[in-house]
């Protein structure tokens, strides 16, 4: 095999792995995005049972965030992974007996970092929560609003501005974690850099390669994070 | 007295019956109830004498190199940490841009993108790392490991140790200058002994992602707890291998996390009213 240049090896084509791990880093980003909805609701609900008058639901939301924080995250990927197409065959068998169940993985590594996500995100709504005087609420009622609507339109607007920076770190540990699912195989940056790694021998090359991509999102979501905080503070400058 | 005493506002009573959050919540706890059940009832049904008596004593050499890693780790990491905290709060340009980017380069890329540069990367460099001698170093998948962590949570425990380091206010500097203390002595008696109140919650929330983040080094292959239950599951495809490892882990955070909770509450005993 002929020495090729490190120019040759990241160039976009056939010859070069530039175009791969382009598209990971697509994956990737997808991964992240298609995530942080879910991850969000999830938090969302978590938080407000949470701080709910009601003891059994403070309970089950206590139970989810002990549990979704205490596991590594690694080995609730695996556990999902693997465990989920064995519990569903168990339950599908009864229907039509020959079956068989692959979970993707793209779909397995989004509700997984969903789940991690949105049970530190609900620490983050909480405290949010927590920071919202209870005038705001009685406020609320007192104009008439319903409990929908002054969740809606009173304490949701702030609460979002109050949980915002600490939303930031969720949503940068969530880019982080997305590194993981290529360990069941999904073909994102690490994964398509590994494989590079693999084929042509330059693995310091890379893979750093494959670190400069994920510092080139965190810069990235860091100048939209500031953008959206900008325009929230207008939004409140202008009321 | 006993006029302010019946202003104080009494918690709303409980609401009686039945109202659709009471309904939610019983359903939700009830739901995990099930759902433990159905684990704890899934290990019995399962309990294989034979895989227990094979595995078990793994998964225990396991948790102790997960526990050397962490540990190793933690304490190098702790050393390191001391330069770059400096780095970052000195006023020298260069040094404080150095020490910044460091701290963002390791913060800002994962782990696992960063464990996979150290093990295999620095393949990349064998014929250099051999002429310094340093090759019987990086061979090994375990130290490689105990690199890459080591520099990581260097990264986070500057910011920590920065973090605390300046919550401490400027007059505590002052008033120690003014008693004709020096800096290093200013830094030893007066600042630390403040600053490390702060800083016990985030270390131990440190201490704590760095035992879940070890998992990962079984992807480089080194035998620790996830390592040993890769292997397992490998060799006998059943999904109880994953589920033992994660209730390890599971009993481990929660002792760490109530560990540093209690520490805290004995240490902040004289700033309570």
């Amino acid at each position: 095999m002929p020495a090729q240049s490190i120019w040759t090896l990241l160039s976009w084509g056939p010859e070069g792995w530039l175009d791969d791990i382009a598209y990971g880093a697509l994956i990737t980003i997808a991964l992240a995005l298609a995530t942080l909805p879910i991850g969000l609701t999830i938090g969302f609900f978590i938080a407000l049972a949470k701080q709910s008058e009601e003891p059994s639901l403070r309970l089950a939301a206590n139970i989810y965030t002990t549990v979704f924080r205490g596991l590594p995250e690694l080995v609730t990927l695996f556990l999902f992974f693997f465990g989920m197409p064995i519990l569903l065959q168990h339950l599908v068998r009864y229907f039509r007996p020959d079956t068989t169940i692959d979970v993707n993985s793209f779909v397995a590594g989004m509700i997984v970092l969903a789940l991690i996500f949105s049970s530190y995100a609900s620490e983050v709504f909480l405290s949010a929560f927590r920071a919202i005087p209870k005038g705001q609420y009685e406020g609320g009622y007192a104009i008439g609003l319903s409990n929908w609507l002054t969740m809606r339109k009173v304490i949701v607007p702030q609460l979002l501005r109050i949980a915002f920076p600490g939303l930031e770190n969720c949503w940068l540990s969530l880019l982080k974690d997305t590194s993981l699912v290529s360990v069941v195989g999904l073909a994102e940056t690490l994964r398509n850099a590994s494989i590079a790694a693999r084929v042509t021998k330059h693995a310091f090359l890379f893979f750093g390669v494959a670190s400069l991509v994920f510092l080139a999102l965190a810069v990235l979501s860091s100048f939209a994070t500031s953008a959206i905080l900008r325009s929230l503070g207008r939004r409140e400058a202008q009321r | 007295m006993s006029a302010t005493a019946t202003m104080v506002e009494r918690p709303p009573p409980r609401a009686r019956g039945w109202p659709r959050r009471r309904i939610a919540g019983y359903a939700l706890v009830c739901l995990w109830i099930l759902f433990g059940i159905g684990i704890v009832s899934y290990l019995f049904l399962a309990w294989n004498p034979e895989f227990f008596a094979k595995y078990a004593p793994a998964y225990l050499r396991g948790l102790g190199v997960t526990l050397s890693l962490v540990s190793i780790s933690m304490v190098l990491g702790a050393i390191l940490s001391v330069p770059v905290a400096y780095g970052r709060m000195s006023k020298n340009r260069i040094l404080s841009g150095l020490a910044y980017c460091y701290v963002y380069f390791f913060r800002g890329t994962p782990l696992l993108v960063q464990t996979y540069l150290v093990y295999y990367g620095l393949g990349s460099f064998r014929v250099e790392l051999q002429s310094v001698g340093l090759w019987d170093f990086f061979k090994d998948a375990f130290n490689c490991g105990v690199f890459a962590f080591a520099l990581n949570t260097a990264a986070y425990q500057a910011e920590i140790l920065r973090g605390a380091i300046e919550s401490v206010p400027r007059g505590q500097w002052e008033g120690a200058a003014s008693l004709g203390l020096h800096k290093l002595q200013t830094l030893r008696k007066i600042i630390l002994p403040q600053a490390l109140i702060v800083a016990l919650r985030p270390y131990g929330n440190e201490l704590i992602l760095m035992v879940k983040a070890s998992a990962i080094v079984a992807i480089i292959t080194v035998y620790d707890l996830m390592g040993n239950a890769k292997l397992a599951f490998a060799n006998s495809f059943d999904i109880q291998a994953y589920i033992w490892v994660a209730l390890v882990y599971l009993v481990m955070v929660e002792i760490l996390r109530h560990g540093v909770e209690w520490i805290e509450r004995r240490i902040t005993v004289h700033l309570k009213r």
